[in-house]
């Protein structure tokens, strides 16, 4: 670790403030994904803004339209959380197969989208059910966040402060696991999302994308063969020792099927 | 068998320091005035050394010294320390390998210069601060390709980049039995590269006493005095009795922290010019790039039958990588540690093997957990399954065939071993029960209605432990004896001081061994403690590896303890006054025969260091060491058979079931036999189906880190189902043969063998290891196509 001013900031306003003013100022929120690049020397920021003092981000809330779940909330408590269970399950579900215990337990909801893994599995679930990301700034619809790898639409003085995601009917997530890390090498979420059928794919590209085609087919056919003979391109795919972009390509129609068959 | 002794399952002592956090590694260990040590390491895979410039980093914060490969000459370098005969009665070729690169760096993680500063912070720094000219050179990666000319060369005095080519056999003969043959399996495969992943990264402090010129060397170590030996007689570090190494605990080793690495070499030598102790923990990276690694062979091997399907004979070619230099004891792995396991339990009428042992720019290749008897396992074991389904014989039925029968021991290979004793059927049948066999294929017909193929392996292993009769070993070119010691101190109140020169990582000896001791002298289990890991304590030991702790460590235990009755025995005549001849020992008491008349151990014990009323002319004091050289190797042995079901819609494999039945002889504490029983399968499973170090053609590591490099996992195993059938080796006072290895040795073919079997349903003939999702997926495709 090289050496940086650590900062507690008191509300969110003063942590914008401090990575406003300075672009080598970094939030810090669990630590999952900043200590380890701090520790590897792959990160010199002058100063860290930890968020975990902040009050007001680590709140889950439901109401009719949906569930409000704060950046700072651990997965685990996403996970363990009645609210999600019983307003949208398959996010709970999610959450509860991210990483392993300790990661649970540090990891956030407002990290892991801001992070922007192209492996991560929030992304599928924010885009998959239409959900809106709240910062101190505005409101971004999903469909936008998620700009690239690695990218978002946060400016340098935006912090997320939460995510509301609508209620859905049916929905699901599969993941295939990529057997080191357990990051999705294809995660897939379908939903039956307040303005239709979603169907996003995570891990298999750079970035979180839907699929068009399937989603026209589920909300014709509701079934895991309405989807099960629609391929996607390989083309521009991720490729690593464990997965070519072709393989890749077949998880997500065969993780798709599973979704569905997994909704009911 | 009393409540503690020999049999017992005790509780194993040392995991409550363990598992409460309380244990006491080299880390931990903090010495007044202590510096820390950055490695400058090289980038590149294969590359000129131009120029190492210091200047600036010297003048950094902190910095004590900073130290290249041309300071330190006169320590000599890094030394194979079993030197292999090649083919043509040359000794191998083991290029100079330098603590700190010289001229030349040969592989990714190569130690270019050491800073040493008063933080580590600092000492990093300032690392990053000294300036290397590297002059890049093309890098030679594959094993498969290393050798032929016109490559790279590595070494200039290993021309082909060929460390040797060793054969085993009788080649023509071999080739003539081949000829007649009614069937021939041939298969072609490589035994995939793994990275050992300790728990604990190595780590040393090296401190240097001015005032008495005594050196200090606390180390993860499985070996402290091999270490000693080798700093002291070959580096010229220190004498001996002025080297101290003590490995406290050490969390894990399977291999990689036997050898005598470049980082505890400097740091030792840099102690003295700093004047101050010296610290270096390897980080996560650093293992990864530097512990040495295992297997790594490609092969051809070939089966030949007769038309009942008895083995005529087997032929073997194996190109063994040994990275960029020869490590510690790299040259004997895929040589008298592999080839010599190529008759596994089967009376194979010959068998010849030949390997060339080549040198590629990745970190060097040494033993992990099993050490070429995995790999000869999987040769075997692949050969008689492909050979089951080529002639269409139930692969069980085939292997009884041609196992060595049990009335045929002592038995002679062909390939220099002679097996002592065994149960080879017998081991078979009861895993086959225990695997419930019988109800094989209606699981499988349950499987494929849901879509997934089901396949069941065998793996009937042996391996060689006991590691090792000296003078067989040094007449194979061992540089050391392979001996044990073991010094039993009686303290005046009765309670005892085991001293071994093993060392235990893992493996549960402070345990193990208080049993051994209680039981052979009837002293309570709760008052012997085991103290090793410290050459200034324990007497000199060849420490733990080759499932040897048992075998050859556990027999001086009882020699040593055998001399503690025999002197008891004088005490206690005197004491009872009656003749030597008529004192028996049994649980503890010396009594005399025919009467009542006894004293107890601790009594006599007491006698012999308050020796008021005591034998004239015997020494005062109860303190007894032995030595004990191996007459053989021991061969544990046994069946392992795997159940799988592979997805094939995504290629993914699970294990649905496994058991193993295992001939380790006599144990000695069934609960830590199983253990370690499921921890090798574990890493059996491992490298079956997901470990695999991954060099790119410039000789990057790409599976350098954990989110790339699959360790196996809780629920990557399953529950397994595990029995005995133990065989008392008749070559030890023990009866006993060795488990530590038995499961990394006998699941890869298991696991292997399973998987080619479901696959075989779709048309796959051939999946290499690791069976990943990706390859399992692919092959399936390819079969399709
Ligand atoms: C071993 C391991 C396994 C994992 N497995 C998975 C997995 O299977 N699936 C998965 O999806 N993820 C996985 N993760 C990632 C994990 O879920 C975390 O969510 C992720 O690492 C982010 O960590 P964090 O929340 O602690 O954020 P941090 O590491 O603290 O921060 C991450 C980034 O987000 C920024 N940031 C944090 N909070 C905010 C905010 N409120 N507003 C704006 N920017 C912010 C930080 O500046 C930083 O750049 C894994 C991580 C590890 C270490």
């Amino acid at each position: 670790m090289y050496n940086f001013e650590y900062r507690k900031a008191g509300s969110v306003d003063e942590a914008a403030g401090i990575v406003g003013s300075d672009e080598d100022a970094k939030l810090l929120a669990g630590g999952m994904t900043y200590i380890p690049t701090l520790k590897q020397r792959l990160a010199s920021p002058t100063t860290v803004v930890d968020l975990n003092g902040v009050g007001g981000l680590d709140g889950i809330s439901a109401d009719g339209n949906g569930v409000t779940i704060g950046a700072m909330v651990r997965h685990a408590a996403v996970a363990a959380s009645a609210d999600v269970a019983a307003a949208i399950p398959a996010l709970a579900d999610l959450a509860s197969h991210i990483g392993d215990p300790q990661v649970r337990n540090r990891g956030t909801l407002g990290g892991s989208i801001a992070n922007n893994d192209p492996a991560a599995d929030y992304p599928a679930a924010l885009v998959g059910l239409g959900a809106t990301v709240q910062t101190n700034k505005r409101a971004i619809a999903a469909d936008d966040f998620f700009t690239g790898l690695f990218e978002t639409a946060l400016d340098q003085d935006e912090v997320v402060t939460s995510v509301s995601f609508p209620r859905a009917g049916k929905a699901a997530y599969m993941k295939f696991p990529n057997p080191a890390s357990r990051y999705a090498i294809a995660g897939v979420f379908v939903a039956q999302a307040a303005d239709g059928v979603r169907v996003a794919v995570t891990g298999a590209g750079p970035c979180v994308f839907r699929v068009g085609e399937m989603e026209a087919a589920l909300a014709a056919n509701w079934s895991a063969d309405a989807v099960a003979g629609i391929g996607i391109p390989a083309d521009g795919l991720n490729e690593d020792i464990h997965a070519s972009a072709e393989y890749r390509a077949h998880l997500v129609t065969v993780m798709a099927k599973r979704a569905v068959a997994k909704a009911g | 068998m009393t409540e503690q002794g020999i049999g017992a399952a005790v509780a194993r002592r040392e995991d409550r320091r363990f598992v409460t956090g309380q244990g006491h590694y080299t880390d931990d260990i903090n010495r007044r005035g202590q510096t820390h040590a950055c490695f400058v390491r090289s980038p590149h895979a294969h590359a000129t050394l131009n120029g190492v410039d210091t200047a600036a980093a010297r003048a950094m914060p902190g910095v004590r010294g900073i130290f290249i490969g041309e300071d330190m000459a006169e320590v000599g370098p890094l030394i194979c320390g079993w030197a292999i005969t090649d083919v043509n009665g040359e000794p191998h070729r083991a290029p100079p390998h330098p603590a700190l690169a010289i001229g030349k760096v040969n592989f990714v993680g190569d130690a270019v210069a050491v800073v040493i500063a008063d933080t580590l912070e600092q000492a990093k720094d300032a690392a990053a601060a000294v300036d290397v000219d590297y002059g890049i050179l093309g890098a030679v990666v594959d094993p498969a390709t290393a050798a032929p000319d016109g490559q790279i060369q590595i070494h200039e005095t290993a021309p082909g980049n060929l460390s040797y080519e060793w054969a085993i056999g009788d080649q023509a003969a071999i080739d003539a039995a081949f000829e007649g043959a009614a069937h021939v399996t041939s298969l072609e495969f490589t035994n995939n590269r793994l990275v050992p992943n300790a728990m604990e990264p190595r780590a040393c402090i090296a401190e240097y006493e001015d005032g008495t010129g005594d050196y200090t060397l606390y180390l993860t170590s499985q070996n402290p005095h091999v270490h000693r030996l080798v700093m002291s007689a070959f580096h010229g570090l220190a004498p001996e009795h002025k080297l101290r190494v003590v490995a406290p605990d050490v969390g894990g080793g399977f291999g990689s922290k036997i050898f005598i690495y470049a980082e505890e070499v400097v740091l030792t030598w840099a102690s003295r010019h700093i004047g101050r102790p010296i610290k270096w923990t390897a980080e996560r990276t650093e293992s990864f790039l530097t512990d040495c690694h295992g297997r790594d062979h490609v092969t051809k091997a070939e089966l030949a039958l007769d038309g009942d399907g008895k083995f005529l004979a087997m032929r073997v070619n194996t190109i063994a990588n040994m990275g960029a230099y020869l490590s510690t004891f790299a040259s004997a792995v895929p040589t008298y540690l592999y080839a010599t396991l190529l008759a596994g339990q089967y009376t194979t009428g010959g068998i010849y093997c030949n390997v060339k042992a080549v040198f590629t720019n990745t970190v060097p290749v040494d033993a992990y957990r099993g050490a070429g008897r995995p790999e000869a396992a999987y040769v075997v074991e692949r050969l008689v399954e492909a050979a089951a389904a080529e002639t269409g014989r139930d692969p069980a039925e085939l292997r009884k065939t041609n196992f060595v029968p049990t009335d045929a021991f002592p038995y002679e290979t062909p390939v220099i071993m002679q097996y002592d004793c065994g149960d080879f059927a017998g081991s078979m049948d009861q895993a086959l029960d225990l695997a419930g066999y019988s109800g094989f294929q209606a699981r499988k017909a349950e499987s494929k209605a849901g879509g997934k193929l089901r396949g069941v392996g065998f793996s009937s292993y042996i391996e060689a432990c006991g590691v090792a009769p000296s003078a067989a070993a040094g007449s194979l070119g061992a540089g050391v004896g392979l001996w044990e010691s073991a010094n039993i101190r009686f303290n005046p109140t009765g309670n005892v001081q085991l001293f071994t020169g093993c060392h235990s990582h893992g493996q549960g000896h402070e345990t193990a061994y208080a049993q051994i001791v209680a039981d052979k002298l009837g002293v309570p289990y709760e008052q012997v403690d085991v103290i090793h890991g410290d050459s200034a304590k324990v007497p000199f030991g060849m420490g733990t590896y080759g499932s040897r702790s048992a075998a050859v460590g556990g027999s001086a235990i009882v020699k040593a303890a055998d001399k503690v009755i025999e002197k008891g025995r004088k005490i206690a005549a005197h004491a009872l006054e009656a003749s030597e001849d008529d004192i028996e020992f049994a649980g503890g008491n010396f009594t005399v025969t025919g009467t009542d008349k006894a004293m107890n151990i601790a009594e006599v014990a007491f006698t012999a260091y308050v020796p008021h009323n005591y034998p004239e002319g015997l020494e005062p004091g109860l303190d007894e060491t032995a030595f004990y050289d191996p007459l053989n190797f021991s061969f544990p042995a046994g069946t392992h058979i795997c159940e799988v079901e592979v997805d094939p819609e995504t290629g993914s494999v699970s294990i649905e079931r496994y058991a193993a039945v295992d001939d380790f002889g006599v144990l000695i504490n069934p609960l830590i036999v199983e253990g370690q029983v499921h921890g090798g399968i574990g890493q059996g499973v491992g490298q079956a189906m997901l470990e695999q170090a991954v060099y790119d053609n410039d000789g990057q590591l790409i599976s350098g880190s954990y989110m790339d490099y699959t360790m196996p996992r809780a629920d990557d195993v399953p529950n397994y189902d595990v029995g005995f059938n133990g065989v008392p080796s008749p070559l030890n006072p023990l009866g006993v043969k060795g488990c530590g290895e038995a499961g990394a040795i006998a699941a890869p073919a298991a696991v292997m063998n399973a998987v080619h079997d479901a696959l075989s349903d779709v048309g796959v003939g051939h999946i290499e290891m690791p069976a990943t999702p990706l390859r399992v997926w692919q092959a399936i495709q390819d079969a399709a196509a």
